[in-house]
């Protein structure tokens, strides 16, 4: 039914299967929705959120989802100015998968602020001391980047292609990328970092304050380069997911190693960094501020040192030793292995980050805060899920999302009823079983 | 609210709360949600989502009878000016500039029609001293005639705060101003709450003023960010560098200890 739009050589699932698929992500998507007007329409006493829990889940959510949209610019930056060649294989799949974090993590703002109607304050009454303020700019900047390196993708579809001017337009834009993928790291090098900051800059807050280097406080350079670390392993994660549903190998071995390996690195250097700034903080920072580390850590049913150990060791080190190791990453399980635990880390630091934050108690009198989500938060943070898994599967079944699947997967030729239908197409386009007939 | 100045020199308003006097008796709280039309709902047993400007916290030394000892410590909103005056910590952070630090009296304002309600100044305060509506105020019958028509109604949506009573600051300098003085004397300006206690337990005035009893008591040291000099006066998380403006007095030292050393604070004794 579809087949005239499906990119060519290559090979899909029919379309009842296809509409099942969508069909139950669907559903839950319009979970999420329905979620999302409630709390729209009654307020944000929807939420578990609090006095003591202003940031929750859904912050959470919005900084994991755009430290793991990384991927997105820092392949980019990479490939187009790095010169990185072999990431061409992959780089239309991590702009994919960053344009999906970052529209989440927009939708989820939305969601986020009390009066959403008055969202545009931020850009019009801005307060260019606020790391928020700088967060907004580059966030919606960097969106826009992510649109325009998205819609060349778009525009390749088999049926669009067939347009001159849209094809010339393409190949335009194709030409310009670089330009767009210099602006994107610039972008997200300010956005990744003041999201760090953030956290960094809560004089108030003695667990998540920092010492700064000028204005930046350190979590502001920890950020982005979590992101350019960990960013790159859920790009492959998800393409490893991808190629267990499609049951095909999409990208090269090689591009997967290269990037393995430079997310291995970035990786390594990282949570070098990050416990050297857990040291300082622990036995300088927190201490002038009269806290002593276990101050952050006990008294509590949650929150306690296996945190600390979770994020470092388990979502840090492990994962990235394995990922610089070749033999270990050369081992498809072991692989999968390393971006799982790297995926665990980045979102435990966001969490430790945001949601710690809120529950250390800085009054002496004060008390631990505790929090558990509505069921309208977590329909609300399923939600971008849910969108991004039916934009991976529209964009996977309509464009050529992998340059490499075509050459990876050669179809099995079905001469003999391209023979029989005969037709001047079925004769250009070779063997393509699926189009055969309903072209014919 | 940066053009309300009257006179060359500043204003650092400023409160006094003797702890030895507070019997928590509440009336601060009640004068204060009077004063500012704040919202309240019919179940106000959740504390984390009502609204209370300022709010009384019920501390004990822990020992049992006959040696237990209580405290009671009003906290509102502590104005603080941090490092540098006007950096505090939810004013440095607020992306929208809906919260303000005015510089000619020291009052950290919000201003409600520009707060979208991102609640990162909710987060930035170690006081806990801001609320976010979140529902719509709905009054009861009859009691909407009984607002404070110098005091705007708060929407759904966003944060609000304990901002010194302004509008009987800016009631007082217009009758100083008919009167043709420039001035304010110390008792034409004062707080609901100071007013409101029974036990005289709050003092408010100007402490860059001399004259005034809070700057008498205190004994700001402005070379020090504002620390006193009283040896019975404390902040609250002085090693901040948040340099508020709230000033409290206990001749109790299990209390000053037990406000800069947790550990001898009995925690699940400390009830607000």
């Amino acid at each position: 039914m579809d087949s005239a739009l499906i990119p060519k050589g290559v090979k899909r699932c029919p379309i009842w299967q296809f509409a099942l698929g969508l069909g139950v992500v669907g559903a839950v998507l319009l979970w999420g929705v329905y979620a999302m007007f409630l709390c729209w329409f009654k307020g944000l006493n929807q939420t578990n959120m609090n006095d003591y829990y202003g940031f929750a889940l859904w912050i959470w959510a919005d900084l994991a989802v755009i430290a793991l949209g990384g991927g997105a610019f820092f392949t980019g930056l990479l490939k187009y100015i790095i010169g990185k060649d072999d990431l061409k294989n992959i780089i239309n799949y991590a702009v994919l998968i960053g344009f999906i974090c970052y529209s989440s993590a927009l939708l989820i703002l939305a969601i986020d602020v009390g009066q959403p109607l008055r969202s545009w304050f931020i850009f019009w009454h801005a307060n260019v001391h606020s790391m928020l303020t700088e967060v907004a700019f580059c966030l919606s900047c960097y969106f826009a980047v992510l649109t325009i390196e998205y819609i060349p993708l778009v525009l390749e579809n088999r049926q669009l292609d067939k347009v001159p001017f849209v094809h010339n337009l393409t190949h335009t834009m194709h030409e310009h990328m670089a330009v767009f993928a210099a602006t994107g790291a610039f972008l997200s090098f300010f956005h990744q970092g003041s999201l760090g900051g953030v956290a960094g800059v809560l004089f108030g807050r003695p667990f998540a304050f920092r010492e700064h280097l000028f204005i930046w406080p350190w979590t502001f350079f920890l950020f982005t380069w979590s992101a350019a670390a960990y960013g790159p392993s859920f790009t492959l994660l998800v393409t490893r997911i991808t190629e267990k549903i499609t049951r095909k190998k999409l990208v090269k071995e090689s591009t997967i190693q290269l990037l393995a390996k430079i997310s291995g690195w970035m990786m390594l250097t990282y949570i070098t960094a990050k416990i050297i700034d857990t040291v300082y903080w622990a036995t300088t920072t927190a201490p002038s501020l009269g806290f002593t580390l276990k101050d952050f850590y006990s008294n509590n049913p949650v929150y306690g040192f296996w945190i600390l150990g979770a994020e470092l060791i388990l979502g840090g080190v492990i994962p990235a030793l394995m990922l610089v190791t070749p033999k270990i990453r050369q081992n498809r399980f072991a692989l999968t292995t390393a971006t799982v635990l790297a995926v665990i880390g980045v979102c435990l630091n966001r969490w430790v980050m945001i949601l710690q934050v809120m529950a250390v108690p800085v009054m002496s009198f004060d008390t631990w805060a505790m929090y558990y989500p509505s069921w309208q938060e977590v329909a609300t943070t399923v939600l971008p899920v849910a969108y991004g898994i039916i934009l991976i599967m529209i964009s996977y079944r309509y464009l050529p999302v992998f340059p490499n699947e075509a050459e990876l997967n050669p179809l099995e030729p079905e001469t003999p009823v391209v023979a029989t239908a005969g037709t001047e197409e079925a004769a250009e386009e070779g063997p393509e079983p699926e189009l055969t007939p309903a072209e014919a | 609210m940066k053009q309300t100045g009257n006179s060359d020199k500043p204003k650092r308003f400023g409160m006094v709360i003797d702890l030895d006097k507070c019997t928590g008796c509440g009336a601060c709280m009640v004068a204060c949600m009077a004063e500012n039309n704040v919202p309240f709902r019919e179940d106000e047993s959740k504390k984390r989502v009502s609204i209370t400007w300022l709010q009384v916290y019920r501390l004990t030394n822990g020992k049992p009878y006959p040696d237990a000892e209580v405290c009671y410590l009003p906290r509102p909103c502590q104005h603080c000016a941090g490092k540098h005056e006007g950096h505090s910590p939810c004013v440095s952070v607020c992306p929208a500039t809906a919260t303000d630090y005015d510089q000619q009296t020291g009052i950290v304002s919000q201003i409600y029609t520009r707060c979208f309600g991102c609640r990162y100044c909710m987060g930035a305060c170690p006081y806990h001293a801001r609320h976010f509506n979140w529902w719509d105020p709905v009054w009861p019958e009859g009691m909407e005639k009984y607002l404070n028509p110098d005091v705007s109604a708060r929407m759904r949506g966003i944060v609000e705060k304990c901002n010194f009573c302004f509008q009987r600051y800016q009631k007082g300098l217009e009758k100083a101003h008919m009167e043709g003085r420039r001035e304010l004397e110390e008792h034409e300006y004062q707080t609901a709450c100071t007013q409101a206690c029974p036990a005289g337990a709050i003092i408010f005035g100007d402490l860059n003023n001399p004259k005034h009893q809070v700057h008498q008591i205190a004994k700001p040291n402005l070379k020090k960010g504002g620390r006193p000099q009283n040896p019975k006066a404390f902040r609250l998380l002085e090693e901040l560098e948040t340099n508020t403006k709230v000033y409290y007095l206990s001749s109790k030292q299990w209390v000053q200890d037990a406000i800069h050393k947790p550990d001898l604070l009995d925690q699940t004794e400390a009830q607000h």
